[in-house]
């Protein structure tokens, strides 16, 4: 009888540490990619330190490495993203969770995340051969008067931030949509009929739901933006990878991924590799952190009422 | 009465407004698709499939090494992802209030915000560098980290999902842990993890920024797992960027199989899952 004992408890240390050991590995693994990329960029971080950060000249061929540039495209052609794809993302959201038909609910839902389905490299090429095009002629029939505002200067190219920004704003709606979809699910019912019964009308009832859920939905935005951030190969085809820190929509710039892309192959001495490396660390370091924000903004609307669970498989889900 | 018709025409017209969002995402969709089929169609036949690609001015010619290297690396990946997620998810549905559980989960949530390229750099430094060479199991490894999230998350979710008296059922009857986990818990999970399993295949099998400096590019037939191996986003990538219609046409076709391999493991997924919520219904 003890012996069986005995037997029920190996066993079970044996389970718990046999799957714990890979859970452990898991973490490991997180770990070992901020650590390794700050190792293979120590060169870089000791050689520039934050002058690398403030420096707007990219020329490896010279030596000098200024990654100022890639931060600027970054942020913009994100930023821009978002400012486009918000209120697309939550006019969706509002119509499936708020407004459609049942039965239209889940073709939409499905529709909408094949649009996260599809893969980058599709995009980019859409965007090379449809997209930019079209950008290109907006850009040729922008009358005078616009095009002396700081934002439409330069030659119509085509590729450039203006085409970067739309195709990260059709990339990013699915996720954001997807996450405010389900915070907007778990506002209380009850909200909504106490404002239909002060006489509210179907936007005002909408607009305590979303009032409710505004962490959530920053939430949302803010993953979508961490998406946004880290997207490589749509941004690569269509920006024109051309390092240079401008306001102008029309002019070619460069996003940190996507000089990653572009120069991470044909590095030729050991200071350009950790300098390249140490703008992925610090991808890395910005991705962390906004994701990290949006996850808890998530979550802490999930904590008001039940359906936490719920809501952040759905965040899980939508960023996958 | 001004203000009441000012209300309700605001109201009709957010209501509107939305609609038009849905619309207007739409239609980027549909234009992709349309775009896709219609160029990819015209260069996508057998020969696609089972041929070499051709010099530059030669037209016909394929994209078999880019095929086969795909499902090498993507395979390699799934090699390693699949045990590994499945076991983690194990733990952290099992052991769900433990501080290991939530920093497998955190850690599970942190990788998936990681840009891919970011993976591709860190495998860079980890399976390329000291072996000075790129390889195709370089390009298995980023595939396979960025699949462990995917498949843990599910494996947990889908666990979470079973009805506890399954497994209090298997313990009543003298199971032990892992053995009422591993023949009763599973098993019953299964169906759902093989679709999870089958979403981050699709999904994978379209990544291209890890690949670029992780399983390169490679010219040639290659089955060897240490040499660099071509595949057919990275692929799709070049012959994009290259000056040659002749090139763009098979980049178009090369999409249009990504894309048909995406379309039908997303339609396969939500078949699965339909049927499945159909048995817990009927049960």
């Amino acid at each position: 009888m003890s012996e069986r004992r005995f037997n029920f408890r190996t066993d079970e240390a044996l389970f718990r540490g046999g799957t714990g050991l890979f859970a452990v590995l898991l973490i490991v693994i997180v770990g070992a990619i901020g650590f390794e990329l700050y190792r293979q960029s120590i060169l870089s971080i000791n050689e520039f330190g934050w002058q690398f950060w403030q420096t707007d000249v990219w020329d490896p061929v010279a030596g000098e490495f200024g990654a100022r540039p890639f931060i600027w495209g970054t942020l913009y052609s994100s930023i821009l993203a978002l400012l486009i794809s918000t209120p697309i993302a939550l006019g969706i959201a509002i119509y499936i969770s708020e407004l459609s038909p049942t039965w239209m609910q889940r073709p939409l839902v499905f529709l909408t995340e094949l649009l996260a389905a599809i893969p980058s490299i599709v995009y980019g090429l859409w965007g090379i051969f449809v997209l930019v095009p079209v950008v290109r002629q907006l850009q040729v029939a922008t009358p005078d008067w616009m095009r002396s505002l700081p934002f439409f200067t330069g030659p119509p190219l085509g590729v450039g931030m203006l085409s970067a920004a739309l195709i990260l704003a059709i990339m990013v709606i699915p996720f954001s949509s997807s996450v405010a979809r389900e915070v907007l699910r778990s506002v209380p019912q009850a909200q909504r009929e106490a404002a239909y019964a002060l006489g509210a009308t179907r936007w005002e009832a909408i607009r305590m739901a979303l009032f409710y859920a505004r962490t959530g939905i920053i939430g949302a935005i803010m993953l979508g933006f961490g998406r946004a951030l880290g997207e490589t190969m749509a941004v690569t085809m269509v920006i024109g990878n051309s390092p240079r820190i401008t306001w102008s929509l029309f002019a070619p710039q460069y996003t940190m991924a996507a000089v990653l892309a572009n120069e991470f192959a044909e590095a030729a001495s050991e200071l350009y590799l950790h300098a390249l490396v140490e703008i992925g660390f610090v991808l890395f370091i910005i991705t962390l952190i906004v994701n990290a924000i949006s996850r808890a903004f998530i979550w802490s609307m999930g904590r008001q009422r039940k359906p936490r669970a719920a809501l952040r498989t759905a965040a899980a889900r939508a960023s996958a | 009465m001004m203000r009441t018709a000012w209300r309700k025409f605001l109201s009709h017209l957010i209501v509107i407004l939305c609609g038009v969002s849905v619309l207007v995402a739409l239609v980027p969709l549909v234009l992709i698709l349309f775009y896709v089929v219609t160029q990819g169609i015209s260069s996508l036949n057998w020969g696609f499939f089972t041929q070499m690609p051709r010099p530059v001015g030669e037209p016909g010619g394929g994209m078999a090494n880019a095929i086969a290297g795909s499902m090498i690396v993507v395979g390699l990946g799934a090699l390693f992802a699949i045990p590994l997620g499945i076991m983690s998810g194990i733990y952290a549905s099992e052991y769900a209030g433990t501080r290991l559980a939530s920093a497998v989960r955190f850690a599970a949530d942190t990788l998936n915000g990681v840009p891919s390229i970011v993976i591709g750099v860190f495998v860079y430094g980890i399976a390329v560098l000291p072996f000075r060479a790129f390889s195709a199991l370089a390009g298995g490894v980023a595939l396979g980290i960025m699949m462990i999230p995917l498949i843990m998350r599910t494996t947990e979710e889908l666990l979470l999902l079973v009805p506890g008296s399954l497994k209090e059922g298997a313990l009543a009857l003298g199971a032990t842990r892992a053995r009422a986990v591993f023949s009763v818990v599973v098993p019953a999970a299964l169906p759902g993890i093989f679709t999870g399993i089958l979403l981050a295949l699709a999904r994978i099998a379209g990544e291209t920024a890890p690949l670029l400096f992780t399983a390169f590019n490679n010219g040639f037939f290659s089955t060897d797992v240490r040499q660099p191996i071509a595949t057919l986003t990275v692929q799709v990538f070049n012959y994009a960027i290259s000056p040659y219609p002749d090139l763009h046409r098979q980049a178009w076709a090369g999409a249009l199989v990504l894309v048909s391999i995406v379309l039908f493991c997303s339609l396969l997924a939500r078949v699965a899952t339909a049927r499945m919520e159909r048995m817990r219904r009927g049960a």
